[in-house]
């Protein structure tokens, strides 16, 4: 199947969807990717978090063919992604890497018609995206010769200078210095906003927070968590700060369903069980006197993490 | 965006390394290198060859014999200088101090002959016969018999019937033969491992993910063989032109058509030595991240040619008809610098080239799919060395 009329079933099924769909993996005893399920849609930024070791690594470069899966199935616009479909990946390996001793510019160039751009089209985008990432005054410096920040450019224009339908990186803004992160930030999102899926992987929670549409945890190669990064944060326990200067310790003792989980000065801090009534919470609260502050505590992405991160611990 | 063809994928891979080669320092620099040993050679033994020459001073009556003894030397297989000396003194100080090897002088029928340690026997028996004809000569004036009643007599002589006439460009052919040899083993060798080395430079720098998330390994082995190979025998053909220019410049190489043959062949060996090795290299490459961890693993693959190389070229030029080289010649390892060194001198039949060659074709195509499979399987993973088993399977 060619090219352009992938392009024209694109508006059919599954319109620029990457679907990783129930795909297992394993090395000898151990179990790297079990039944690893999720999608990224046109136009959103995905992120991906997890422990080390979790199989994030695994699973992208299962998606990019670098890797055979034992089995399920990655598609994109509803066909498994073979050698034609990743020429129009853009993908940024864990472990960094270029020719050393190749031209900053000479080596874009290359990429860019390995991925199947003419001649003049690659050296344009090379030119193109050298200029974006300041890199002009040194396209013709040997990569190796090039700092850190620089090469990390260059890594990052290796992965998008074929104008790439789908964009995976692994650990994109490791390394990075704060400058780099907002040019970084600026072109995902750019991409996504042109209906690019765009999966990343990071550690650093608050910008995956701050950055991405949906967010998906995984633990011991398994998706556990998956979707809006609010959605995920209104899925756990229902949490409640009150401010109740007069109240006496053990207030809430007699509500159904209404545990402490803490109490900083006159704030108290309580969780609900399912189905427990908040506005009960409320009005005990206005029988021991004044309520200043009465609010809905919704977990930072760090705290949801930290949570699957402990159950890990725990199992 | 249009479909990236195979040949597309494979040129592009393959020009990236071919001029990243070709520009490199270190190919310019090796490559004046080889043709600057070939001139340095070239020039020793033409200075080697001049100096070879007896000089022998000659004084008073012995002057006449300049021509004669040059004549019967000559037969004998060596070559005389003759200078006229002043006088006996003048020649003798001229044998101390090295000017001259010999001296002679005094009359024709008993010349004093003069040396500083000792004699060269095939000079000895020269200014022997000399004077025997002179002594005869003489005798034969004072019997009163003309001095040429014996000239018939003289020029009787035994003419053996030979069986495999020697060829006198024999010399020239070894020669020939000896550095065809030797510039195919350097370059199979350098720029085989040059591939490995290659095929290391991406693992170790990790491009190969970034590659091969977009073409397949054996784009990616085929091209770099291919881009390798051919600045390789850009090198190969420069020192033959080189060389041929320098041998017949210096007047060393008067067999121009001949050589000009040989090289031609000598750079379609290369290529059949190169492609037999390049894929076993890359192969081996492939099982190892590091550079440093490279020579152990291709050691056991640059080792045959080195084998094969000494001991060959050894038994031929020692003597050409030799049957175990000829049969080391048609063994595939060593075919690449043996057979066309073979050539190169002249004794290689048809049949064996053929053999040889398609021997070695067979061999490539073996290797080739071995390396292949070995290079798909490891190339991609990094860290420890890959087992050649694990890699195989």
């Amino acid at each position: 199947m060619t090219w352009n009329s992938l392009q024209e079933r694109k508006t059919a099924v599954a319109e620029g969807v990457l679907e990783i769909d129930r795909i297992s993996k394993r090395y000898g005893d151990v179990v790297a990717l079990r039944d690893m399920t999720f999608d990224v849609r046109a136009g959103e930024l995905f992120g991906f978090v997890g422990s080390n070791g979790a199989g994030k690594t695994t699973t992208m470069r299962i998606a990019l063919g670098v890797l055979a899966a034992d089995s399920g199935e990655v598609r994109w616009s509803g066909r498994p992604v073979d050698l034609e479909i990743r020429r129009h990946i853009g993908y940024m390996p864990e472990e960094r890497g270029l020719y050393p001793k190749m031209k900053a510019r000479d080596q874009l160039v290359y990429l860019a018609e390995l991925h199947g751009l003419s001649t003049s089209d690659a050296q344009r985008a090379a030119d193109s995206w050298l200029d974006r990432l300041g890199l002009t005054a040194r396209r013709d410096e040997e990569v190796q010769k090039l700092s850190l920040g620089n090469q990390q450019r260059v890594q990052l224009a290796a992965a998008l200078v074929h104008d790439p339908a789908v964009l995976v990186l692994d650990e994109p803004f490791s390394g990075l210095d704060p400058v780099a992160v907002d040019v970084m930030s600026e072109v995902l999102r750019e991409k996504a906003a042109s209906g690019v899926p765009v999966v990343f992987s990071s550690h650093q929670l608050d910008l995956v927070e701050r950055l991405c549409d949906r967010v998906g945890i995984i633990r011991s190669g398994q998706m556990v968590a998956c979707g809006g990064v609010g959605e995920l944060r209104e899925s756990g326990p229902l949490r409640l700060t009150v401010d109740a200067p007069r109240a006496q310790p053990g207030w809430t003792a007699g509500l159904a369903g209404v545990s402490e989980v803490g109490v900083h000065g006159t704030v108290t801090t309580v969780e609900l069980a399912e189905g427990a009534d908040d506005q009960e919470v409320l009005a005990a609260a206005l029988r021991t006197g004044p309520v200043r502050e009465f609010s809905r505590l919704r977990p930072t992405l760090t705290e949801l993490y930290r949570n699957v991160v402990s159950q890990e611990k725990a199992s | 965006m249009t479909t990236l063809s195979p040949t597309r994928t494979v040129g592009l891979v393959a020009r990236r390394e071919f001029t990243t080669r070709v520009r490199s320092k270190a190919f310019v620099l090796s490559t004046l290198l080889i043709i600057g040993l070939l001139a340095g050679y070239v020039l020793l033994f033409s200075f080697i060859g001049k100096s070879s020459a007896i000089k022998v001073g000659l004084a008073g009556q012995s002057t006449g014999i300049s021509a004669p003894l040059t004549a019967i030397t000559g037969k004998l297989g060596k070559e005389v200088q003759t200078t006229t000396v002043n006088d006996q003194n003048d020649g003798e100080q001229q044998v101390r101090s090295g000017k001259l090897d010999v001296l002679v002088s005094g009359a024709l029928d008993a010349p004093k002959v003069t040396v500083k340690s000792s004699l060269d026997p095939a000079l000895q028996q020269a200014l022997t016969e000399l004077v025997r004809q002179q002594a005869i000569q003489g005798a034969l004036a004072q019997n009163g018999l003309k001095p040429n009643v014996l000239d018939a007599a003289q020029s009787v002589t035994v003419r053996p019937k030979v069986l495999e006439p020697e060829d006198p460009e024999q010399g020239q052919k070894t020669v020939l033969a000896y550095i065809v040899g030797m510039v195919l083993f350097i370059s199979i060798q350098t720029f085989g491992v040059a591939v490995a080395q290659g095929v290391v430079e991406e693992k170790s720098s990790r491009v190969v993910e970034i590659l091969l998330a977009t073409i397949r390994p054996w784009q990616l082995l085929l091209g770099k063989v291919i881009g390798i190979g051919a600045s390789g025998l850009i090198q190969v053909l420069a020192i033959g032109v080189a060389g041929v220019a320098l041998g017949r410049a210096s007047g060393m190489l008067t067999l121009t058509d001949f050589a000009v043959g040989a090289v031609a062949s000598a750079v379609g060996w290369y290529l059949v030595g190169f492609f037999l090795y390049a894929v076993l290299l890359a192969a081996a490459g492939s099982l190892v991240s590091r550079q440093e961890e490279l020579q152990s693993v291709i050691t056991p693959v640059t080792l045959l040619p080195v084998l094969g190389f000494v001991v060959g070229i050894n038994l031929t030029l020692r003597n050409p008809a030799d049957p175990i080289s000829a049969v080391l010649s048609m063994v595939p390892f060593f075919t690449p610098t043996l057979m066309p060194a073979r050539i190169a001198l002249g004794v290689a039949p048809l049949w064996q080239v053929v053999l040889a060659l398609v021997l070695a074709v067979g061999c490539i195509a073996l290797f080739t799919w071995l390396g292949g499979k070995v290079y798909g399987n490891a190339v991609l993973r990094t860290g420890s060395r890959v087992k050649l088993r694990d890699a195989l399977r």
